[in-house]
């Protein structure tokens, strides 16, 4: 455990945190996590955070050590698509029972290990350590070393029990697992002046594919992508990389930093959500790429990419924006996003009534204030209450979110689009944002929004007779309280 | 008669299973201006959150003691206090559904010590109650957590009474009838004239309804005063095996009597419930009650065809596995593999060729030739790989529309379930082709040479 600790303490101090170049050394030590308010409190744990920036690497298989809970309930909920391997979708866990609990589980992770090489045969074996095992001492770094020696395969332990803390910081500690394990232990084939990777780019509903051919397109290879549609081979070799890119600012800048201090490797970070932020990114990326002496005329080739896939992208975008012009949008995101969509949407000729700082850092706020010119649409919280409130009131004619607060936005009957993990499109690069433009279109256009806000017939002489009353009189007079006070009975 | 396999793979491959302790908090969620808390880790409310916005489509309140590496060690007294205070100034929901999980277990927190000292430093509470479940993550299911959830809600709070009202009847409703089932088996009742209070009520709670306003907690479900109500009844239908502890700690709470039915899904297991209804009341059965059982007949003689001799497997928790198996065995189907999530005696009844307790690997591997394969919706992988018709069923139901008005219980949703899985099975039966007949090779070279 104190291993583990070490690394909390040492996560939690990172230097190129944006949260702490504010602070001071003893501050730093303190750490950035905040307190949790029991009752109410809401996100994942570091186990989650973890899983998520990890489970996208596609030929490993990810072994979760503990009791069902952990990965019984969550797994294959992401959809972070693959170009070639599907063993990452496959669920692994070791179950553990009562007796794992009294007797210790080290033996049966050993077993399972063993289990998933025989059948999977997977390039390496990500070991996932949970709150239960972590309680009761079960020392996953061992177990994994006996396996890397009895099995000979690369067998990683992820030492984020949940209770550590934040989703966040679990994303940190996959990023210090990477660091200790897997990148540099493999050379690549070949290297070439423009080999990049790319940090926190999780492919979400095929993102990344909406870029690559951007990169294509210049001659940019990407030696690894951390982690999106990854192989395990490609993110051993990340440290021959020659610029690296990071693309979620909170979630793995230890990485970023580390592979800059370890291995030279400079980088930047930013976003490909919307026009400016796509032809930005490329040419940071062209720009490090010709500092570590790649030819100057990739500066030239990029600008005349972004030139002509601008225009391209305004084009597309032009039958839209009339409908879209002034459109209100409440965004309820965080982090990168919190800005970087902002931007995007005022460029479609949106207007953003709100942007959630949720998860965001100083940094972040500097950019919303940068492009929104006021501050005055930032928030940090927004009670569901108050959410559902002001999408009744029609404060804003669509909300951006992730599938937590979708229902709040339905239910106002008030139009919602998913820009978070589980939505269904790519919503990154020029091509990217032609279909969120398109997706918002769509949705604010939809006629079942006028057909739902239709009276009821017993509503329309101005007297409310909803469900509740209708079942009310519905009611046998000798009866118990009805359980069911809010159903219609046909 | 199956006989069960128990589980002995290391490693489980594809989960079947999900954990008790967000079966617990499914049941808190069937109960009116309830708000269910896991005393655990906040991952362990975040994961059950995701599984039932998703699988509900609507929005779900669950909170958390977010207990960390160091309140853990120290118990977590101080934490759900601050958890309970918190809910009850924010949201004041008349339930609190407090339930354990394998983190806090391990540690050994006296949850039940723990709240008995906390309501007495906390009078203003009043009004609200607080319930709580041990339900260890490493130990039972989803199944088993929902049963001790409910188990819990009686014992505090159901009332005793020697009166009995000879209209009111309580239902013990398992976790997998859908908010649409409850309605059905509501419908049937109060077609005997008969009042029911049903726990729990996931068709008041999360059958989609557009609420006028927002609320913290649940809107609609059992209401608290009729749980407390259940003593004054005079009998309790038990749907389900796994609702017996549930039914035995009421029956010892307030003497209520009860009937146990292991399943309410085909013509057999319905008639046996109208039956018991026509028996505890004296009431014939409606003219539309008689009337969904001739369309349920017709549609079993109709759809007979698509199911006699297909080869199922089906993967699910052991109540819901005895009900759809014992349904597709009735209709002419053979049972390959069952697979379920723990050990339970309703499973003896099963006629399968395989039965064990394991996860959909064991599932995908002896679904190979098999003609339907039936799980919940983390089946959809093995089914794409076997390319085998699949119809999904339990919980979660992510990639779907409807989970919550899936109706497979009494006539008339057991006549919706033929209609499904005969369309199903149809859709995907063989087109006769002209190589369907040839004659082996060998054969046909033995008869040239004579």
């Amino acid at each position: 455990m104190s291993a583990l600790k070490d690394k909390v303490a040492s996560v939690m101090e990172e230097p190129a945190c944006a949260k702490n170049q504010g602070k001071d050394g003893k501050e730093r030590k303190k750490g950035c996590g905040k307190a949790l308010t029991p009752g109410a409190a809401a996100g994942g744990c570091a186990f989650d955070g973890a899983k998520i920036s990890l489970q996208p690497i596609t030929d490993v298989a990810h072994l979760v050590h503990g009791p069902i809970a952990c990965e019984g309930n969550s797994w294959d909920n992401r959809n972070t698509p693959s170009s070639g391997p599907s063993l990452f979708r496959t669920g692994f866990t070791t179950d553990m029972g009562e007796l794992d609990v009294i007797y210790g589980g080290e033996k049966k992770l050993f077993r399972a290990i063993r289990e998933v090489i025989e059948k999977y045969d997977p390039p390496a074996v990500f070991v996932y350590q949970t709150c239960v095992p972590a309680m009761i001492g079960d020392d996953i770094e061992a177990v994994c070393k006996a396996a890397r020696e009895k099995f000979g395969k690369p067998v990683i332990p992820v030492n984020i029990p949940g209770f550590v803390g934040s989703k966040n910081l679990g994303a940190k500690l996959a990023g210090e697992a990477l660091l200790d394990y897997v990148i540099g232990t493999v050379e690549p084939e070949t290297t070439t002046p423009y080999d990049i990777a790319v940090i926190a780019e999780y492919n979400v509903a095929g993102d990344f594919w909406a870029v690559k051919p951007l990169l294509d397109a210049l001659g940019i290879r990407v030696l690894a992508n951390i982690s999106g549609d990854a192989r395990y081979n490609d993110i051993a070799c990340a440290h021959r990389a020659r610029a690296a890119m990071m693309v979620c600012s909170k979630a793995m800048i230890n990485v970023a930093r580390k592979l800059e201090e370890r291995y030279a490797i400079p980088y930047f970070e930013g976003s490909f959500y919307g026009i400016s932020d796509t032809s930005e990114a490329l040419r940071q990326i062209a720009k490090l790429l010709v500092n570590k002496g790649a030819p100057e005329e990739l500066l030239v080739r990029t600008e005349a990419l972004i030139a002509r896939e601008e225009a391209r992208v305004w084009a597309q975008i032009e039958p839209y924006r009339v409908a879209l012009k002034g459109k209100k949008v409440l965004l309820f995101t965080g982090g990168v996003k919190s800005w970087s969509v902002v931007s995007a949407l005022q460029e479609a000729g949106m207007e953003v009534v709100g942007t959630s700082m949720r998860k965001s850092t100083q940094e972040d706020r500097e950019r919303v204030i940068e492009i929104m010119g006021t501050d005055a649409h930032m928030f940090d919280e927004l009670p569901p209450r108050e959410m559902y409130r002001m999408l009744k009131a029609s404060e804003a004619d669509i909300m951006l979110s992730g599938p937590r607060s979708q229902f709040v936005a339905l239910k106002a009957k008030t139009p919602w689009l998913d820009v978070n993990q589980e939505r269904h499109h790519a919503y990154a690069g020029y091509a990217g944002f032609v279909t969120l433009v398109q997706e918002i279109h769509k949705s604010i256009s939809n006629p079942v929004w006028e057909q739902v806000k239709r009276p009821a017939p017993w509503e329309r002489d101005g007297k409310d007779e909803g469900i509740r009353m209708k079942d009310e009189e519905n009611r046998p007079q000798d009866a118990a309280p009805h359980p069911s006070s809010l159903i219609l009975h046909p | 008669m199956a006989t069960l396999t128990p589980h002995k793979k290391a490693c489980t491959v594809n989960p079947l299973k999900m954990s008790a302790p967000i079966g617990a908090a499914l049941a808190y969620l069937g109960v009116d201006r309830a708000m269910p808390v896991l005393h655990g880790s906040q991952g362990c409310t975040a994961f059950g959150l995701v599984v039932y916005v998703r699988h509900f489509k609507e929005t779900i309140p669950l909170q958390t003691t977010a207990m960390n590496e160091v309140s853990t060690i120290l118990g977590g007294l101080e934490n759900i206090e601050q958890a309970v205070d918190n809910i009850y100034k924010r949201a004041k929901p008349a339930l609190l559904g407090l339930a354990s999980t394998g983190l806090t277990e391990t540690k050994g927190d006296d949850v039940a010590g723990y709240l008995k000292l906390m309501r007495d430093k906390h009078p203003e509470w009043e009004g609200m109650e607080v319930v709580y479940a041990s339900t260890p993550d490493y130990v039972g299911s989803l199944e088993t957590g929902w049963a001790a959830a409910v188990a819990a809600m009686v014992e505090r709070l159901a009332d005793p009474s020697s009166e009995r009202l000879p209209t009111q009847v309580n239902i013990l409703a398992n976790c997998h009838l859908t908010p649409g089932d409850i309605e059905e088996i509501r419908d049937i009742v109060e077609s005997f004239n008969l009042q029911p209070i049903i726990l729990p009520d996931l068709s008041g709670s999360l059958d989609g309804h557009i609420p006028e306003t927002f609320v913290p907690h649940t809107l609609g479900g059992t209401k608290v005063e009729e749980i407390r109500a259940m003593g004054r009844s005079c009998h309790t239908l038990v749907i389900g095996e796994s609702m017996g502890g549930a039914a035995e700690a009421l029956k010892a709470k307030t003497g209520v009597d009860y009937t146990l039915f292991d399943r309410l899904t085909g013509l057999e297991a319905s008639d046996a419930f109208i039956q018991r209804l026509m028996d505890l009341t004296g009431h014939p059965a409606t003219r539309k009650l008689k009337k969904q059982r001739s369309q349920l007949q017709d549609a079993m003689l109709d759809g007979h065809f698509y199911f006699g001799g297909v080869k199922a497997a089906i993967g699910a928790e052991p109540d819901l596995l005895y009900a759809l198996g014992s349904f597709l065995t009735e209709m002419g189907a053979e049972i390959e593999a069952a697979v379920t999530t723990v050990e339970s005696p309703v499973l003896e009844k099963l006629i399968a060729k395989e039965l064990l307790v394991g996860d959909l690997e064991d599932l995908e591997q002896r679904a190979a030739h098999c003609g339907l394969l039936v799980t919940h919706s983390h089946g959809r992988q093995a089914a794409e790989r076997l390319g085998i018709p699949f119809h999904r069923a339990g919980i979660p139901l992510f990639d779907r529309l409807g989970a919550a008005h899936q109706v497979t219980v009494g006539y008339r949703g057991t006549k919706e379930l033929v209609f499904e899985l005969g369309n199903l099975l149809w859709s995907n039966a063989h087109e006769p082709h002209p190589d369907d007949w040839r004659l082996d090779h060998e054969n046909t070279q033995t008869i040239a040479r004579h």
